[in-house]
């Protein structure tokens, strides 16, 4: 019982980690209906950029972020500008196909530079631990969540509070209506891109401090990523929130209570039977008939 | 005269919008029937109603007396129901006489797999390429045409189901006058074939021209219906079209 | 008379890839082109749900790994020796590929946007293969299992394997042409430009992409069976392996998707191309480099693929051709690359 609920616990603090992850996958989708298969590499670029500064200059993997940030902004910056944008048909197909060489192509830089082994992201708050109701969990969680929480809601602020974030929602409803009323969308697209790509160096760095990786956890990721955003709802930001809570928190509870061996078959297979009954997602629209 | 569409009490919202709010009307079987009303009144959602891709919140439509407001596009067409777009919709990539050719792939796919088209088909689409005009493009990708010409494909590619109703969603929509007048002809000469046409128009020459009956629908819901002249003379037609 | 040229040009193409192997013998060579084959049929069978009607799926290699589960279980629980009647076994392949396709499809196509399905088929694949490493007591999980070997010798060995992949090849291709020709290719191609408008001139666009996603499975189970068979030992990652679904895409697409012919380019362009790669670069890492920068070059100077590049600018240069030739004015589609090209 204790431990069901120190998984759902668990669960709950990695499922803030993972919708930081998720959301830049929601994000690039709902603007520039991209499905960016890069998301998962770009999560361990942000993981390897963070252990590098660790483990090479002894940088903190929170202050580091200060660095890593900025840099996964101007390489979603540079990925939106020289290999989405020049794409004018057939959009869905080559997007997929353009993001996923972006992702081998990283994936093999990465590979080449670390090598094949597992590494984790050292700090002392990933090592120390609290007791919480005779609950072990460790620092990083926390502060992980707390981070999440606060980084999403700086997204929330930047969609409902500001001019861009105007545009931006725009965009998302609308792609040409939005063109019709003067918003530059190509702006939009590419910023939106590269602010995705940006807080995706977060969700890297948490990510990379939680688990160990190396540069085929990729496939492992972006797999689970995908499913967060077809459960939440494509495009909807509350939707990979929500979606991801409910992942992290099954595959946890799975794990515990029956077996870690199946808990993301279970989470894969829970998500395919929601499609059935809500092919929309649990907070997406449903998809209008172009007539 | 008996009515061959009914459209009886059709409701429809899109969030806080109801786009149809309890519409009713007939159309009489060989009549040219015109169906205006300001932007927005509900006029294309009420085809897409029709015409199954749009499912109502409430109301009965109904062809021959079946009714017909649960079916999908296919099986409504298979009825002998078919439709044009408001933006004009063909597939780009397909010649100009394979457009035609797809409405005549059948729904079943057992059959379709193991079928060609037959030449006595292929003729078929060819008369009505000829028909409206466009036969020497039969090779062309369709996307490759120009607005009008793509609008007489449109019509010629829902003529080989041999609809007995048809549904034009603005068929004189941004076209020059003269493929106006080439548009409004065919359509008369296809009445006289024995087609229903309900069709939806701006151009209130164009209406007043070719319509046996005229329905004026504003805010989803139709406000008069008669005669040209009738509804020319309306007052309330008026108030709908400056109040709007 | 085009017609007759085309039936030409595939027969050579036939009598060449027959008479290949007896003119390079040895392994490397029946080696690198009894992929080729097996990826152009995969490629022509991906095509009939992906190309023609633009549903990109990104599961396919989930039939892929099925099928070479399938030999490998039917093999060892019948006790059948390597030998030819494997290659009959491996038809079992395509049978279960479909048998698996029509749950998988009805639940895919049921989400109707091609976004949400392209997901789900990935989402497919995944489960596949953490299926394959879970079920200890079916396929052994992660340590695979064995496909009993033939006693053919030398070179010789790759002969049945490279046959039978020529044979699959040669049919998934007249599936394919069939199919393009019949109706519901049609109907196919109907819904890749506009769904809504196909169902609206009387297409059962739900019938037509179930249909094309059920017979699409068929002829890729039936090579991944032919690949287990040819490689002895099948493991989850390799069977079940993302990079299938990349290589097909990416083959349909760099020969052109929807053409006849561009997934056997494709194929034959990238199939040797990966091997070279992987041969030459040793290290792993830079294959991945390079095949990422390679497809990266090809999709941004090439958008439409190499087959309706081609068609376009020969249709061009013969509308052109035409215009000067005759006196009336002939019809000049105006030149729109994005609608141009149609499919061949
Ligand atoms: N799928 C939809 N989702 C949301 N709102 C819709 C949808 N389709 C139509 N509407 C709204 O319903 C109303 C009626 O639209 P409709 O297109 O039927 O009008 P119309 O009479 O055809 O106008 P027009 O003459 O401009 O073509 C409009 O306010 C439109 O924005
Ligand atoms: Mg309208």
């Amino acid at each position: 019982m204790n431990l069901v609920f120190g998984s759902v616990v668990l669960g709950i603090l990695s499922g803030g980690i993972y919708a930081l992850m998720a959301v830049g996958l929601t994000l690039s989708f709902g603007v520039l209906e991209v499905i960016n298969i890069a998301q998962g590499m770009l999560v361990v670029v942000g993981a390897y950029l963070s252990f590098a500064l660790e483990s090479y200059w002894h940088i903190d993997p929170l202050l580091g972020l200060l660095i890593t940030i900025p840099t996964l902004f101007l390489l979603g910056f540079g990925i939106e500008w020289a290999f989405l944008r020049p794409l004018k048909q057939d959009r869905v197909a080559l997007s997929i196909l353009v993001t996923y060489a972006v992702a081998l192509i990283l994936e093999g830089l990465m590979g080449l530079w670390f090598g094949d082994n597992f590494v984790a992201i050292h700090a002392w708050y990933v090592d120390a631990a609290i007791n919480v109701f005779g609950l072990y969990i460790a620092d990083i969680y926390l502060i992980g969540f707390a981070l999440a929480i606060v980084l999403l809601g700086a997204v929330y602020l930047l969609l409902y509070r500001s001019k861009f974030g105007a545009a931006l929602r725009a965009t998302v409803q609308n792609r040409e209506a939005a063109v019709l009323i003067g918003i530059d969308v190509q702006r939009i697209s590419t910023l939106t891109f590269a602010i995705a790509t940006g807080l995706t160096a977060a969700g890297g760095m948490l990510f990379g401090a939680t688990t160990a990786f190396n540069a085929n956890s990729m496939l492992d990721l972006i797999s689970r990523l995908l499913m967060i955003i077809i459960l939440g709802g494509m495009g909807s930001m509350g939707g990979a929130l929500v979606a991801s809570l409910i992942m992290l928190v099954s595959v946890d509870v799975v794990s515990v209570a029956y077996t870690p061996t199946w808990s993301t078959f279970v989470f894969f297979a829970l998500t395919v039977v929601v499609m059935v009954v809500r092919p929309q997602g649990l907070f997406g629209a449903p998809p209008a008939r172009k007539v | 005269m008996s009515a061959v569409l009914n459209v009886q009490g059709v409701r429809k919202r899109f969030g806080g919008l109801e786009a149809l709010a309890g519409c009713t009307f007939a159309v009489e079987e060989g009549s040219i029937t015109s169906l205006i009303g300001p932007n927005g009144s509900g006029k294309t959602t009420l085809f897409n109603t029709v015409t199954g891709f749009v499912t109502p919140d409430e109301g009965e439509v109904s062809l021959r007396g079946e009714q017909i407001q649960a079916l999908s596009p296919d099986r409504i067409y298979d009825r002998g129901l078919g439709r044009t777009f408001q933006q004009v919709r063909i597939f780009s990539r397909l010649t100009v006489l394979e457009n035609v050719l797809v409405a005549t792939s059948r729904s079943s796919v057992i059959k379709g797999l193991l079928a060609r088209t037959r030449q006595s088909e292929r003729d078929r689409a060819m008369d009505l390429l000829n028909f409206v005009n466009i036969a020497r493009l039969a090779d062309v990708p369709a996307g490759s045409l120009s607005f009008g010409q793509k609008k007489l494909l449109e019509i010629a590619t829902i003529l080989v189901g041999e609809p007995k109703v048809l549904l034009l969603d603005e068929p004189a929509g941004g076209v020059n006058p003269t493929m106006t007048a080439q548009i409004g002809e065919k359509i008369r000469e296809l009445n006289q074939r024995g087609i229903t046409f309900l069709v939806v128009e701006h151009n209130m020459e164009f209406v007043m021209g070719i319509s046996h009956r005229v329905v004026v629908m504003a805010r989803g819901k139709v406000i008069a219906e008669g005669s040209p002249d009738e509804v020319r003379r309306d007052p309330k037609v008026l108030e709908a079209y400056l109040g709007a | 008379m085009k017609r007759n040229r085309m039936g030409l040009i595939a027969l050579i193409a036939v009598v060449a890839a027959v008479v290949y192997p007896f003119v390079f013998s040895s392994t490397e060579a029946t080696t690198i082109v009894f992929y080729a084959l097996l990826y152009v049929a995969i490629a022509s069978s991906w095509n009939i749900i992906g190309g023609f009607t633009g549903y990109i799926s990104l599961g396919h290699a989930a039939f892929f790994g099925l099928g070479a589960y399938t030999i490998a279980l039917v093999a060892d629980h019948l006790g059948i020796p390597g030998g030819y009647g494997l290659f009959l076994v491996a038809l079992l392949g395509g049978v279960v590929a479909a048998l698996f396709a029509v749950p998988m499809g009805f639940i895919a196509l049921r989400l109707r946007t091609i976004h949400s399905f392209v997901i789900v088929t990935i989402a497919y694949l995944f489960m596949f293969q953490l299926l394959a490493f879970n079920l200890l007591g079916v396929t052994n999980g992660s340590s695979g299992l064995a496909i009993p070997q033939p006693n053919w010798s030398g070179a010789f060995f790759n002969m049945p394997f490279y046959f039978a992949a020529l044979v699959l090849a040669v049919l998934t291709v007249l599936l394919a042409y069939w199919i393009r020709n019949s109706r519901f290719g049609l109907g196919l191609l109907a819904i890749r430009d506009d769904e809504d408008k196909a169902a609206g001139v009387g297409v059962d666009t739900w019938k037509h992409k179930f249909a094309a996603y059920i017979i699409s499975a068929v002829p890729i189970g039936i090579a991944g069976a032919i690949y287990a068979y040819f490689s002895s030992y099948i493991y989850p990652q390799t069977v079940f392996d993302p990079m299938i679904d990349l290589t097909i895409v990416l083959s349909a697409f760099l020969g052109g998707m929807g053409t006849l012919l561009g997934p056997i380019l494709g194929a034959f362009i990238l199939q040797p191309a990966q091997q070279l790669l992987t041969f030459y670069t040793g290290a792993a890492g830079w294959d991945l480099v390079l095949f990422g920068v390679l497809f990266l070059v090809v999709i941004l100077l090439m958008p439409s693929g190499i087959v309706p590049t081609i068609v376009e600018r020969t249709r061009r240069a013969r509308v052109r051709e035409a215009v000067q030739k005759a006196d009336e004015t002939v019809p000049t589609p105006d030149a729109n690359p994005a609608a141009g090209g149609g499919p061949r």
